[in-house]
């Protein structure tokens, strides 16, 4: 059972008098095998909230744990998906993939077995030893998802995944992450600016306020989506014309509005 | 910066400023302002130049005396490639590391290498050892900081991926500080290289038995200024001919980078 939770989580970024407050009285649960994403203005601090979980930052007081571990350093079981793709550009879409499990210490036979599959499950059998760069943008970007998929992580963590990739790139991104979702589900926590990739994907959204962040609602999607039977559109413009998708999307907007009139008032 | 020049002006400027050098050269030994004997004519340099090629002075010929400094100095240079290198990169990483080796490195690198003559004669004898020395104190500190430059500049994204995905100290060396830090330590391997050339004719003046630097000392024993003055000419052009070479190979590898 994986899970992920905040508990009246703090942050500030620098010291003493002149530190600035990032995050206030986070209080958050990812569930076993849910998604959820976290939407707000940019500055808010939702990377920041990821940044913790995968342990590249700490607290500055409360607790975030994942699978009810304390979370105090980066680690295999908390795999990363980051928005510029952060792919080893010496090594090839297979060492790139490979070295995760080469960390593991997994036998070469299981290696080599595992590598195959997520290759597959990612289409990209024909690129194997191409490198980074003499891939596209969607391409690197699957490569990154490969990477975290293949270790089996206990979480996904997915840091704007989609938000360096061109449009089209990315609507087809989405329906794959979806695909992907459903056939290998996972526990994943995943934080956009961009309110349709949220309600398209999550189970639930958190929505979060302007510095200093707190999370301001949470919204219920998984329960709309089962009861309207969005999955079986295997199109997302064709989700995104459904009244109850609309619904969800206009009433994230007007939260996160709200938001904005409040502080900019 | 003035404005951007041609090749064919580039190379006018350059034979302008060799010609000049060696005409003003000529004219001072052609109307005798300085006498020959304290600084010998061009041709002079260049007839005692060929000589050397095929005549023997201080028992070997200029070739087999370039050969002997040669072999120091690839010595000495690999030597402090294979030592700063990987410490430079440990440095990088291990914050422990840095705070010993930093106060230490910063004390020593100011000493010129020629100031570490007598020890190296004292410690070596006139053997291979001293010289290597010498070279290994000149080249040494280039290889160190651009390694750990190069290693405290690599970015962070790419080591939270490493680390995210449970990479331990000795891989994130190898597989991600080193191969992000190629260029960087490519352009210290060829500052290096620079100036373990400079320290290793220092070296010969005191401590050899063949070699550039012991065949110009010996010729200054016997008041031969052509002699020494062929050995600064062939210094000068293996030293542009390494450094081009050198040149070469990191261009090379930029561009493959580029690439990536």
């Amino acid at each position: 059972m994986a899970s992920i939770r905040f508990d009246n989580v703090q942050k500030y970024f620098g010291q003493g008098p002149k530190a600035i407050r990032v995050l206030e009285d986070i209080n958050l649960e990812v569930k076993d095998k849910e998604f959820v994403a976290i939407v707000g203005p940019s500055g808010c601090g939702k990377t920041t909230c990821l940044r913790l979980v995968a342990g590249f930052e700490q607290v500055n007081e409360g607790t975030v744990s994942v699978s009810g571990k304390t979370v105090t350093e980066p680690g295999p079981d908390r795999a990363v998906v980051f928005q510029q793709f952060a792919l080893f550009p010496w090594k090839t879409v297979r060492e790139n993939i490979d070295l995760g499990l080469r960390n593991k210490n997994a036998p070469a036979a299981e290696r080599a077995e595992r590598i195959a599959r997520v290759l597959k499950l990612m289409n990209l059998e024909s690129h194997a030893d191409a490198f980074p760069h003499q891939l596209s943008g969607g391409m690197q970007q699957r490569v990154a998802i490969a990477r975290a998929y293949v270790l089996d992580p206990e979480v996904l963590l997915m840091d704007e995944p989609f938000g360096a990739l061109d449009a089209q790139t990315r609507v087809v991104m989405q329906e794959e992450l979806v695909r992907l979702s459903r056939t290998i589900p996972r526990t994943v926590l995943f934080i956009t600016h961009a309110v349709e990739e949220a309600v398209y994907l999550a189970d639930r959204v958190a929505i979060m306020t302007r510095r200093p962040g707190r999370i301001k609602e949470v919204l219920d999607i998984k329960t709309v989506r089962d009861t309207e039977n969005w999955d079986r559109f295997p199109k997302i413009e064709d989700v995104m014309d459904l009244d109850s998708f609309v619904h969800l999307r206009t009433q994230i907007w007007k939260s996160l509005r709200e938001e904005k009139n409040v502080h900019a008032g | 910066m003035d404005r951007e020049l041609s090749v064919r002006e580039q190379i006018a400027y350059g034979a302008l400023g060799l010609v000049s050098l060696i005409g003003f050269w000529s004219l001072l030994s052609v109307t005798g302002l300085v006498p020959r004997q304290f600084l010998p004519a061009p041709w002079e340099m260049m007839d005692r130049f060929v000589v050397l090629l095929s005549t023997k002075f201080a028992g070997f010929t200029l070739p087999q005396h370039l050969w002997s400094s040669f072999q120091r100095y690839a010595y000495g240079v690999l030597l402090a490639a294979g030592v700063g290198i990987p410490l430079g990169l440990m440095m990088g990483w291990f914050r422990w590391l840095d705070d010993i080796v930093t106060p230490i490195f910063d004390g020593l690198r100011f000493i010129a290498p020629i100031a570490w003559v007598p020890f190296a004669a004292l410690w070596f004898g006139t053997g291979i050892g001293g010289p290597i020395m010498i070279i290994f104190a000149g080249a040494f500190p280039p290889c160190l900081i651009n390694a750990y430059r190069g290693a405290k500049f690599v970015e962070p994204r790419l080591i939270e991926a490493a680390r995210m995905l449970g990479t331990g100290s000795y891989r994130m060396i190898t597989e991600i500080l080193l191969p992000a830090s190629v260029p960087s330590i490519v352009s210290g391997l060829r500052v290096s290289a620079g100036l373990g050339w400079q320290s290793l004719v220092g070296a010969e003046l005191i401590v050899a038995s063949a070699g550039v630097g012991f065949m110009m000392v010996q010729a200054q024993g016997v008041v031969s200024t052509t002699t020494v003055m062929a050995g600064m000419l062939a210094i000068g052009l293996v030293g542009m001919l390494i450094d081009v070479l050198l040149r070469q190979g990191e261009a090379a590898i930029r561009r493959k980078r580029g690439m990536e």
